[in-house]
């Protein structure tokens, strides 16, 4: 047999990781630059699963990465360009000590420069993939654009964020793609379905940040660089799916209306653009002009192996879709000055509504106050002073509400002052043996056509709550001994003892028995299943104990939770009662 | 230092000027001239024979002393005059020299910002103001060829803002490359629940000694990583002050950890409990508990049955023995021994009425006198009808007769030990008995005929602290449980022959299947081994029933039945088959867990025994009873 017998370490999984330090010494980087390429080219460690031998019988913490990624990044034309911003970046320096001025201009002019347009295409063959991987590239764009336009990074970067987000909103504005809001405490959610894939950012409240101290602003920067390459291709496409113009003008009609009266300009043009598009109130111009034919109806083919059942949920989850994306079509709304305009505006546009705000407020208010055509004022005051007939004055939330029930709530919650229901999450799917809140059991219901009067629903849901207890319960009686059944078997004889010497009328065994039959049947069944378990491997038990835990652990939880909800309408309740008598007396 | 004095205008009277010029006058030192005049005569230095009195009285006396300074081109003496002195004070005090000059002239605006039509110099301008530069044209000249030549790039026009394009134009298929298909995509940010509302439900905020808990787990403990809160409006939401740290550690979650793909395990875990047959249809076993015997004080360490199945004999750390009868739980007797009983074993032959007692260091044969006349008179007759052998054998026990007084409570022989006893077994035939002695040497079992009155000691070299033994019930086997081993010699071959492995810590007990090729051991770490003595010296199955120490074991005789009792208060009651065939292995399903004993001492059930003929299962426990399951 030829050839030489390998060493320990120089085959099997050692040969198919390399450690950080040895990677970036291949590629003659230094770390920080490592560091950028990694995340440029969305390159990341790996965990071999026999670690000792990998790390040639060392036990010591260390980062992997593929050998085939490193080697894929060898041939990266900008790790060249590093190099080269290395070189530039000495001679600067160099310059600088010599006091040479004209030399520091010429190399400042000619600054080496990368684009990552390449990257882009590489890391997502697809557009779809592009489209899936959108979420972070959105909340990080978002987060930057509302840094301050000092210190802690380019100026120039932040305004690409603010300019590439804004796009992003008018888009979801435009294609009517918003699906979901919330308003939590850490910022406002967003999730809009883009051509199919769900696409969920997060945004921060408008307040100046506290920036803390212990975050690499370096890594966030390189993050944010991909990311706004990434999220100006997609925005182009995404805009030429709709046939509208990149970079986004503002339709002609309405340019004409947001120019402001006075005659003089309102700032450079550049600057009054971008800030007339963040404005989320005009339309945008098309490449073609838009045709009234373009609703047109879908052709149906029908797929095969698809019922007819099918066929029609499907056909109506198409129509509620529609119903959904016109949710405020026809409505007028206007914006107080205390509540936040951009959300709110960009909310209500997306599902079709109109809205406007206080001109002093923000450019591109295109009707005021006084307008007898309003039909909401959004208001988050505790009163409001002069109320206008014929308008509904409501809180925001009932913005948001309504655009996660997929239809117009009832007003009489919202009215300004008053205790607003809680806001739900619309992204949670209730799964069976999950808590449930009261509330969205109710929202259920209407969603169902269901509109009762409200007691009795209320009532319902704790009936239904109740049911879901007693269900719960039993199946943690299960797990009970049987001498505690027995027990229990005990006092309800007793009970029923009791109650037939006080009562003359006989109370038929039969039925008793019946009962008893059966609760004997389940002790036995219970039983068996024990012994059962009992009977199980050791690794099999371990398994089973997890998934059980799991699972009572859970119901634990939404019990927890049912009793704090029961605990605090009780509580509630004698309040109430408390407070009539009061008013009585 | 002072300027040198310039010639005194006083000086031309006398006109003695020295030609020397400006060199240190220390060379004339040493001569009587101090250099020449215009004539070239030499000056001649003043006679001075002014001695340190005569400066000293010159210096008092001349009121112009102060200001007379020596010139050192002549080395005659000068009387400064007074517009001198005042020159030096002036000089001294940083001042212009001339008296006249003033420092704080009004500035006079030469150049102004106005344009002037004339010229400020009159000068006329010169001829290389007109005539191109030789040295810039070489200037000029090198730039152009480093231009030329590629050294220096034009400016390129600044343009930030980058150009967006239809990246995704031509999607190619092939582009998709292997590297793609084992990419692992960064799992999404998990989506906000009902508790990160601004308003949440009440029931989802949290309490007051939840937050604190919350407060008290470590950062990467906590199942929400902020507190939940509720606020009446949207106006009054502040800003979330550790947004920027969220972003920022989901960009390290991204670049820095391990993706890995891992398989979710999505087993129904009704699948995992094996499919068992049914305990109904593997009756009869003892279901539910049918008598307790009372009247035990302390712990009933032992139980022993007769073999018709009537009666019973209990043993317990009271110092009694207390025979019962089976069927009405009523104490037909009892036996003060004077000693905790240890181990009670009935003569398993029927027409022997012999209970053979544990009791410190000495083995009771006991006549219980109970059933028929005629089998205990029987069982009389036979031990009386020993006689001595006729030589005195050396035996490592004593064989002692009862006294009349324990004649009458029914002992009849007494084998007396060296040490205290453990452990009695009687062997299937009823004549052999074995001992086990708390000893560390290889004296720990001995076998004793009771027929011959003999002991001896059937172990050269000792094996490990002997926990018990046991009579094979049909072949000449013999077994000896050590603490962790199971061995099996052979009787008649006197040889071992096998030597079982119990994976267990501790064996506490052994009982053997009446057919004889299974045993059963538990142990104190709560495990039960099942061994098929025909398949290997490992366990077949370890069972881990129970959750504490086990106790005791036993089989019964007819039923595929077998019991463990433990320190947990239970007895667990065990299905287990064997078969005739073979290759099939042996069935072993739990049926029945009785409950009854109360734990006391943490000791719960300590002995366990079947009924001869009955599926039912006696225990005896810690609390001082004995209870029957039927």
């Amino acid at each position: 047999m030829g050839g030489l017998e390998k060493k320990k370490y120089e085959r099997g999984s050692a040969t198919n990781y390399i450690t950080r330090n040895r990677a970036r010494k291949k590629l003659q980087l230094s770390l920080p630059d490592f560091r950028r390429l990694c995340i440029l080219k969305g390159i990341y460690p790996h965990e071999p699963k026999h670690k000792k031998k990998v790390n040639k019988g060392s036990t010591a913490a260390r980062t992997f990465y593929l050998l085939k990624d490193i080697k894929f990044l060898l041939h990266e034309p900008i790790v060249n360009k590093f190099r080269e911003y290395k070189v530039f970046v000495r001679k600067l320096r160099k310059a600088y000590g010599k006091s040479e001025w004209s030399t520091v201009d010429r190399l400042k002019d000619n600054k080496p420069s990368y684009k990552l347009d390449h990257i882009v295409k590489e890391r997502y063959p697809t557009f779809v993939d592009a489209l899936r991987d959108l979420d972070d590239a959105l909340s990080m764009c978002f987060l930057f654009s509302t840094f301050p336009r000092t210190g802690k990074c380019h100026v120039q970067t932040i305004q690409l964020c603010r300019r590439l987000a804004v796009e992003f909103l008018n888009y979801v504005i435009a294609s009517r793609s918003l699906r979901k809001v919330f308003l939590s405490i850490k910022g406002i959610y967003y999730q809009a379905e883009v051509l199919g894939q769900p696409v969920t950012w997060i945004t921060p409240y408008t307040f100046a940040h506290d920036h803390p101290t212990d975050v690499d602003y370096r890594v966030m920067a390189t993050f944010t660089e991909f990311y706004t390459t990434l999220l100006g291709f997609v925005n182009f496409r995404l805009y030429h799916s709709l046939n509208l113009l990149y970079p986004p003008k503002i339709d002609g009609q309405a340019d004409v209306e947001l120019k402001p009266a006075e005659g003089k300009d309102y700032a450079m043009d550049s600057e009054s653009y971008l800030e007339k598009l963040s404005a989320l109130s005009a339309s945008l111009a098309r490449v073609v002009a838009p045709t009234h034919e373009d609703e047109v109806e879908m052709d149906e083919f029908p797929v095969e192996g698809e019922t007819a059942e099918q066929m029609d949920t499907r056909k109506k989850e198409q129509e509620a879709l529609e119903k959904h994306k016109k949710l405020f079509e026809g409505l007028r709304f206007f914006l107080n000055r205390e509540v936040p305009r951009e959300p709110l505006a960009f909310v209500i546009r997306s599902f079709g509504g109109q809205v406007s705000w206080d001109k002093s407020l923000c450019i591109g208010a295109t009707y005021d106050v006084s307008d007898p055509s309003i039909t909401h004022q959004i208001v988050d005051r505790p009163r409001v002073e002069q109320q206008v007939v014929g308008r509904y004055y409501l809180q925001p939330q009932w913005v948001f509400d309504s655009v996660n029930a997929k239809l117009c709530l009832p007003v009489a919650d919202y009215f300004p002052g008053v205790l607003l229901p809680p806001h739900l999450s619309p992204f949670v799917t209730e799964q069976e043996g999950d808590y449930v809140p009261p509330e969205k059991l109710k929202l259920l219901a209407m969603q169902r056509g269901e509109n009762p009067d409200e007691e009795s629903e209320e009532e319902d849901g704790e009936e239904e709550e109740e049911d879901d207890d007693n269900e719960k319960e039993e199946e943690e009686e299960e797990d009970e001994s049987e001498k505690e059944e027995e027990m229990k078997l005990k006092k309800m004889e007793e009970q029923k003892t009791q109650s037939d010497k006080a009562l003359p009328v006989k109370v038929t065994a039969g039925k008793l028995r019946l009962e008893d039959r059966q609760r004997l049947e389940q002790e036995q069944q219970s039983e068996e299943k024990r012994l059962a378990i009992m009977m199980m491997k050791k690794r099999e038990k371990y398994l089973y104990k997890k998934i059980m835990f799991g699972k009572k652990r859970k119901v634990r939880e939404a019990n927890k939770l049912a009793a704090k909800r029961k605990a605090h309408d009780t509580a509630l309740k004698e309040e109430k009662k408390k407070s009539k008598k009061a008013r009585r007396a | 230092p002072c300027p040198p004095l310039t010639p005194l205008p006083s000086a031309p009277l006398q006109d003695i000027r020295n030609t020397v010029g400006n060199i240190p006058m220390e060379w004339y030192q040493d001569f009587p001239h101090i250099g020449y005049n215009l004539e070239g005569k030499r000056i001649y230095k003043p006679i001075r024979n002014k001695d340190e009195l005569d400066m000293f009285l010159e210096k008092m006396e001349n009121p112009d002393y102060w200001r007379t300074v020596q010139d050192k081109m002549t080395g005659a003496d000068i009387k400064l005059t007074d517009e001198q002195v005042d020159l030096v004070h002036r000089l001294q005090k940083g001042q212009f020299g001339d008296v006249h000059f003033n420092p704080y002239e009004p500035a006079v605006d030469f150049f102004t910002h106005e344009v002037m039509i004339h010229p400020v110099t009159n000068r006329p301008a010169d001829k290389r103001s007109f005539i191109p530069s030789l040295i810039e044209k070489e200037k000029v000249s090198k730039l152009v060829h480093a231009i030329k030549m590629g050294w220096i790039k034009p400016r390129k026009p600044k343009d930030d803002t980058p150009t967006y394009y239809d990246l995704w134009a031509h999607e190619d298929p092939n582009s998709i490359l292997g590297r793609h298909k084992m990419h692992v995509p960064a799992p999404k940010m998990k989506l906000p629940g009902h508790e990160e509302s601004y308003n949440p439900p009440p029931e989802y905020l949290l309490s007051e000694e939840e937050k604190l808990a919350w407060e008290q787990q470590e950062p990467a403990e906590r199942k929400l990583n902020f507190v939940p809160q509720q606020y009446r409006c949207l106006r009054a939401v502040p800003a979330y002050s550790r947004f920027i740290h969220e972003r920022f550690e989901r960009c390290l979650d991204l670049y820095l950890c391990p993706r890995q793909r891992k398989m979710r395990v999505n087993v129904d875990p009704e699948d995992l409990i094996p499919k068992l047959p049914k305990p109904r249809d593997l009756q009869p076993f003892p279901t539910t508990q049918a008598l307790v015997y009372r009247g035990h004080t302390s712990l009933v360490r032992c139980l022993s049955i007769s073999p018709s199945g009537q009666w019973l004999v209990s043993g317990s750390d009271d110092c009694t023995v207390r025979f019962w009868e089976v069927c009405t739980a009523r104490c037909m007797k009892t036996l003060p021994v004077g000693g905790v009983v240890k181990s009670v074993a009935w003569n398993p032959n029927p027409t022997v009425c012999l209970v053979a007692i544990c009791v410190e260091q000495s083995v009771l044969l006991v006549n219980p006198c109970l059933g028929d006349k005629l089998l205990y008179g029987a069982t009389d007759q036979l031990l009386e009808s020993y006689v001595e052998p006729e030589e005195e054998r050396v035996q490592p026990v004593q064989w002692v007769m009862a006294t009349v007084e324990e004649h009458s409570k029914g002992v009849r022989v007494l084998v007396q030990h060296s040490k205290a006893v453990k452990q009695v077994t009687w062997h299937g035939k009823g004549d052999y008995f074995a001992s086990v002695v708390s000893d560390n040497s290889n004296m720990q079992v001995l076998i004793h005929q009771t027929s011959k009155r003999w002991s001896q000691n059937p172990f050269r070299k000792s094996k490990g602290l002997v926990q018990c033994v046991l009579f094979h019930p049909i072949r000449p086997y013999f077994f000896v449980a050590t603490q962790r081993y199971v061995r099996v010699y052979n009787l008649l071959k006197q040889e071992l022959t096998k030597k079982l492995m119990t994976n267990c810590k501790w064996v506490s007990s052994m009982a053997i299947h009446p057919g004889g090729d299974n045993i059963i051991c538990g142990s104190y770490d709560s495990k039960l081994a099942w061994f098929d003595l025909d398949l290997s010296t490992r366990p077949y199955q370890l069972l881990r029933h129970h959750k504490k120490a086990l106790r005791s074991v036993a089989f019964h005789k007819h039923y595929p039945l077998f019991a463990s009792g433990s320190d947990d208060g239970t007895v667990i009651v065990c299905h287990g088959m064997v078969y005739n065939d073979l290759l099939q292995n042996p069935l072993l399903v739990p049926v029945k867990v009785l409950k009854g004993h109360v734990l006391t001492l943490d000791l719960g059930v300590l002995d366990v025994l079947f009924h001869p003929t009955q599926p039912w299962v006696f225990s005896s426990g810690a609390d001082g009873t004995v209870r029957l399951y039927t």
